[in-house]
């Protein structure tokens, strides 16, 4: 059995976000507001299903992320869905 | 695309039915659906150059050193004993209004196909971009998306970015126009073609997979732009991948090595439905395609999405029958796409199956067979009387003031922001950077030459008088080539215009056609190739006639090349060239006074012929400390650049008899054929008899020294601290 | 920290001395100035220098080894990040381990930090945008063998094109860098001061260069090889490979001298 996850990433929150800055002045120069605006990524993967929530979180500190600037989220997929 | 319940199926192909009915002639029936969109896209404007190719015949494109001329994927002139340049400008005006970021983008991935595809390896890219108000927050997000567009693809695949010009205007508003022009270098023995020869040789398809991209891009290219047409469009808009386009490159090359490629195509406009077609017509002989064989990223594609997709990064390749695995093995040792899908054919047809099932067989010279349309030109009335009106009356400003006005005029303000977003120096050619006249490329096969490249369009001009701004724009560029020491060899031309079913679109394609080929004509620069976009224009109406020209020169000796800045106290500062300036279309008039009218000033063509000659002789005798070609601004601006470069003042006296009656006229009118230059004192006497001989006036304005411009006019002064105009010059937005 | 002293695995594999060191110079899919570094190398320099193809797995015979700069792997998932994982990076870190040298430049920085074989990571620039132009560097070590041809404090000039330069390390790393004297070059004015306009990238501690704790392997932002010509602006990158070649005789001549 397999199971779908996804995975959300962001920088931590002591590593200045260059991107995100950028699109939160770009956002007011349309005149639109928004504030704290964090640029991160998602991954979905589907990993065999017994262990997985450990697999996952091997791949993502050894590949998917850099633990040294990143943080992660797991979800599963269904749970995403549902939202 | 509106609901299609009553349109005929060749309107919603995009052909006319004269058209059709030429399609069904050509080919003794009518054309399957499959095969009837495949005219639609190859009959194109985009792809065929309807209206464009009876004019296009005018460019005088025949020279000593030209290997290949127009009519191949890039123009090749040799640069060095058996070393050879590739070079050709592409524009992406339509997809980049809709996306600016991928549409630009992608306008560099095809140009960089284009270069490879004649066997070189890419060495320089070159932008010219034109938006609207940079005050519009949409220009300004067109702007910023392109050159991030730009940067993206150029710097990930390696290509230095080394010259550009950007320029805003109200026309381009709708319709930004993005014109990208790649140079490689290749040995001049080695120069590859497209045309397919030796029936059996297999077909080689390379690259990327194949997805649903842009079906109908090429179509799309060729409308007019509307309000709405955002969203709907945004499908027709490629992606590219930057980091396959440098895998392809590495392994074209590679490929290229084997000697046993026959011929090559980049899969661009019309994806394999074009390589396949102009390769097999340009051969005189046809092919047998196996769709099934092609990669794909998107399953269930019918034969026609594969046929017209789109999707970049791809190549098609006749090989040598037998050595298709040494073609094959380069590509994937790089980790790309590489199946054999078809073969050459003696018999001239072109026949397509997608497994057993034939689907498309036609003459591949009839895709190719596009009819041509000649529209009666007629100049607009009221442009005739835009050119008369009558600036005697003008009021004139404070010249101090208006010199700083245009300084921070966003088209003249220092481009510094952009052009450091772009590697400049990678391949580590870069002997002369963005921000001078022209760009100039160290020629590491053959020490110590070098090239320089610069691009240069004329809108406002060609509004006013197209065969001026035609002329003018070769003379621009020839000139920034000449200004750092080299010696025009080669153009490649980009012409960008409206609607040419309209009248006043033709009258204006014909003047700037002429303008740039009587003035290639008789500087005895050749055009080796070049690109036509039309439809650039909505609503709110057509872009200014902007041809966009790109000169490639030649230089002995890259440790001569000359800068534009001042740099000595004691310098003779002097203006060399013509004298004729108007106010008529200039940057001035439109900045500080508001107004697009005028008559320019034609070139003088056998002045600006003696002018470059005088230009690389001086820099041959190593008599100029700097040069700088005079054009938005006129005199006075060129003077506060060459001092904000230097970082070192001047001190110029404009006499009477110069001056003439308007201070605006003599500091900012502008004219072809000017360049102001500064010559250590010990030398001017001897450029003095140069220029006599050649027959090029010189005048004399001043010495280079201190911290300030200051002109001396006849009744007054104009004194501005260095640090004043590099602050204004440095004001970008 | 080591800074002259030889392992005993450096004795030259052959036995007999080798007076011209090697150069590998990776290439990785999407280097750009792999042919960038050669040409300095073998070109300018007229060292030793080859190519060696992401698929190797031995580096045996080489004495230094280059990473380029450029988009490996279109700087997917992070810039480095899948190259870090490539056969020869492995070969990088067993190179190392065994005390042969090792430079990373722009990108090959990116790949030595994403494999651990320097501390910290890049992230995206300050100001969001790439950006290709000179800056000025002050060489803070002139004891490793990659910095012993400039003195140190020395302030010189380099250009750097990146758009993921910012160097970022979490406080305790980032205090025991500096402690341990790891940084090698470091963003300044022409005055030779750090200020926040001297720093193109934001990097912390105006960081754009330094070495592991044994002192063998660099990584440094800036382009040593498009400042190795005059013609194309200035020298001040050439003197980097220099003391490479001059550091790499030096041990040769020394374990010679010992298998007498």
């Amino acid at each position: 059995m397999n199971k779908r996850v996804r995975v959300v990433v962001f920088l931590k929150p002591g590593v200045l976000d260059a991107q995100g800055q950028a699109v939160q002045t770009g956002l007011r120069a349309l005149g639109l507001e928004a504030s704290e605006v964090r640029v991160g990524k998602a991954f979905e993967l589907t990993v065999p299903e017994d262990r997985w929530r450990e697999r996952v979180r091997e791949l993502c500190e050894r590949f998917l992320t850099n633990p040294l600037i990143e943080d992660y989220e797991i979800y599963e997929r269904e749970e995403v869905a549902a939202r | 695309m509106t609901a299609v319940t009553q349109i005929p199926e060749w309107e919603a192909a995009g052909l006319r039915r004269e058209e059709y009915e030429r399609v069904c002639a050509l080919l003794g029936r009518r054309p399957n659906p499959t095969e009837l969109r495949m005219f639609g896209v190859m009959w194109s404007e985009h792809c065929a150059y309807k209206h464009s190719r009876p004019y296009l015949k005018r460019l005088p494109a025949a020279g000593p050193g030209v290997l290949r001329g127009p009519g191949e994927n890039a123009g090749v002139v040799e640069v060095a004993p058996g070393l050879a340049a590739a070079l050709k400008v592409e524009s992406h005006n339509h997809p980049s209004a809709v996306d600016p970021f991928h549409g630009a983008a992608t306008g560099v991935g095809g140009i960089l196909r284009d270069v490879l595809s004649m066997g070189a390896r890419p060495v320089a890219l070159l932008d010219s971009l034109r938006f609207g108000p940079p005050e519009d927050p949409q220009s300004r997000r067109l702007r910023d998306g392109v050159v991030a567009g730009i940067s993206h693809y150029g710097n990930s695949v390696g290509v230095p970015v080394v010259g550009g010009e950007v320029l805003y205007e109200d026309c381009y508003r709708a319709n930004p126009l993005v014109n990208v022009a790649c140079v490689g270098l290749l040995p001049a023995s080695r120069v590859s073609g497209s045309a397919a020869v030796g029936p059996g040789n297999p077909v080689v398809y390379a690259g990327a997979r194949t997805g649903r991209d842009g079906i109908g891009g090429a179509a799309f290219a060729s409308e007019q732009l509307e309000e709405t047409s955002a969203e709907s469009d945004r499908s027709a808009v490629q992606i590219g991948d930057p980091f396959a386009g440098k895998l392809l490159i590495e392994a074209t090359l590679e490929a290229l090595e084997t000697g046993a490629v026959v011929a090559l195509q980049d899969m661009g406009a019309a994806g394999i439905t074009c390589a396949a077609a102009e390769m097999s017509a340009r051969g005189g002989v046809g092919m047998v395609l196996h769709l099934d064989r092609v990669p794909r990223r998107e399953r269930g594609m019918t034969p026609v999405e594969v046929l017209l997709s789109e999707s970049q990064e791809r190549m098609l390749l006749v090989v040598e029958r037998g050595r298709e695995g040494e073609v094959l093995r380069a590509y994937r040792r790089w980790g790309l796409h590489a199946e054999v899908v078809g073969q050459v054919t003696a018999d001239p047809v072109l026949r397509v199956y997608d497994g057993s099932t034939l689907v498309v067989e036609l003459p591949p010279v009839a895709l190719t067979d596009a009819p041509t349309y000649r529209v009666p030109e007629e100049e607009p009335q009221a442009r005739r009387a835009l050119r008369e009106v009558d600036l005697s009356g003008l009021p004139e400003p404070d010249p101090a003031q208006a010199l700083l006005r245009l300084l921070q005029s966003p088209s003249v303000v220092s481009k510094r922001p952009i052009y450091t977003q772009y590697d400049h120096m990678v391949q580590l050619r870069t002997v002369l950077p963005p921000g001078g006249d022209a760009a100039v490329l160290r020629l590491l096969e053959a020490p110590p030459r070098g090239i320089a490249l610069s691009v240069d369009g004329s809108g406002r001009i060609s509004y006013l008088d197209p065969w001026a701004g035609g002329a003018a724009a070769v003379c621009e560029a020839t000139l920034n080539v000449a200004c750092v020491g080299a010696k025009p060899v080669a153009i490649t031309d980009g012409l960008n215009l409206g609607n040419p079913e309209r009248p006043e679109v033709a009258w204006e394609l014909a003047g700037v056609v002429d303008g740039i080929a009587e003035a290639c004509r008789v500087l005895q620069v050749p055009v080796v190739g070049g690109n036509v976009s039309l439809y650039n224009e909505s609503e709110r109406g057509a872009v200014y006639p902007t041809p966009v020209v790109v000169c490639l020169g030649v230089m002995e000796d890259v440790t001569r090349t000359v800068g534009t800045g001042f740099a000595a106290a004691g310098d003779v500062v002097a203006l060399v060239g013509s004298d004729r300036v108007s106010l008529g279309g200039s940057e001035y008039l439109r900045v500080v006074h508001g107004k697009v009218a005028g008559t320019p000033v034609r070139p003088d063509l056998v002045l600006h012929r003696r002018l470059l000659d005088v230009l690389a002789r001086a820099a041959e005798g190593g008599m100029l400390r700097s040069s700088h070609d005079i054009s938005e601004g006129g005199l006075a601006v060129a003077l506060a650049e060459a001092c904000v470069a230097g970082g070192i003042g001047a001190r110029c006296t404009l006499s009477p008899e110069f001056f003439g009656t308007r201070a605006d006229l003599a500091l900012f009118g502008e004219g072809p054929s000017r360049v102001l230059v500064s010559v250590p004192p010990e030398r001017y006497e001897a450029f003095a008899e140069l220029c006599a001989r050649a027959g090029v006036p010189l005048r004399l304005l001043g010495y280079v020294g201190g911290d300030q411009l200051q002109l001396r006019l006849p009744d007054g002064e104009v004194i501005v601290p260095v640090a004043e105009l590099r602050s204004a010059w440095e004001a970008y937005r | 920290m080591s800074t002259g002293a030889f392992l005993e695995s450096d004795r030259p594999r052959s036995g007999l001395p080798t007076p011209d060191p090697r150069f590998a110079v990776v290439v990785f899919p999407g280097s750009n100035c792999d042919r960038d570094c050669l040409h300095v190398l073998r070109g300018v320099l007229g060292y030793r220098a080859e190519f060696v193809w992401h698929e190797e797995e031995d580096l045996e015979g080489f004495d230094a080894v280059v990473l380029p700069g450029g988009f490996s792997y279109g700087d997917y998932l992070r810039p480095g990040a899948v190259a870090a994982t490539s056969p020869v990076v492995r070969a990088v870190r067993r190179f190392a381990e065994a005390g042969g040298l090792v430079v990373g430049i722009c990108n090959g920085f990116q790949v030595l930090l994403e494999a651990g074989l320097l501390p910290g990571a890049l992230v995206r620039n300050r100001g969001a945008t790439f950006r290709c132009e000179w800056v000025h560097l002050r060489v803070e070590r002139a004891d490793t063998p990659f910095t012993a041809l400039y003195a140190p404090g020395e302030v010189v000039r380099m250009p750097i094109a990146h758009g993921d330069g910012r160097y970022h390390a979490p406080p305790g790393m980032l205090e025991e860098v500096e402690q341990r004297g790891q940084v090698v070059f470091r963003y300044v004015g022409r005055d030779g001061r750090t200020t926040p306009d001297a720093n193109p990238n934001g990097s912390l501690h105006h960081i754009a260069g330094l070495v592991n704790r044994e002192g063998n392997v660099l990584g440094l932002m800036p382009h040593p090889e498009r400042c190795s010509e005059p013609v194309l602006g200035g020298q001040d990158g050439r003197r980097l490979f220099e003391s490479m070649d001059r550091w790499l005789r030096e041990r040769a001549r020394l374990a010679a001298g010992r298998t007498r």
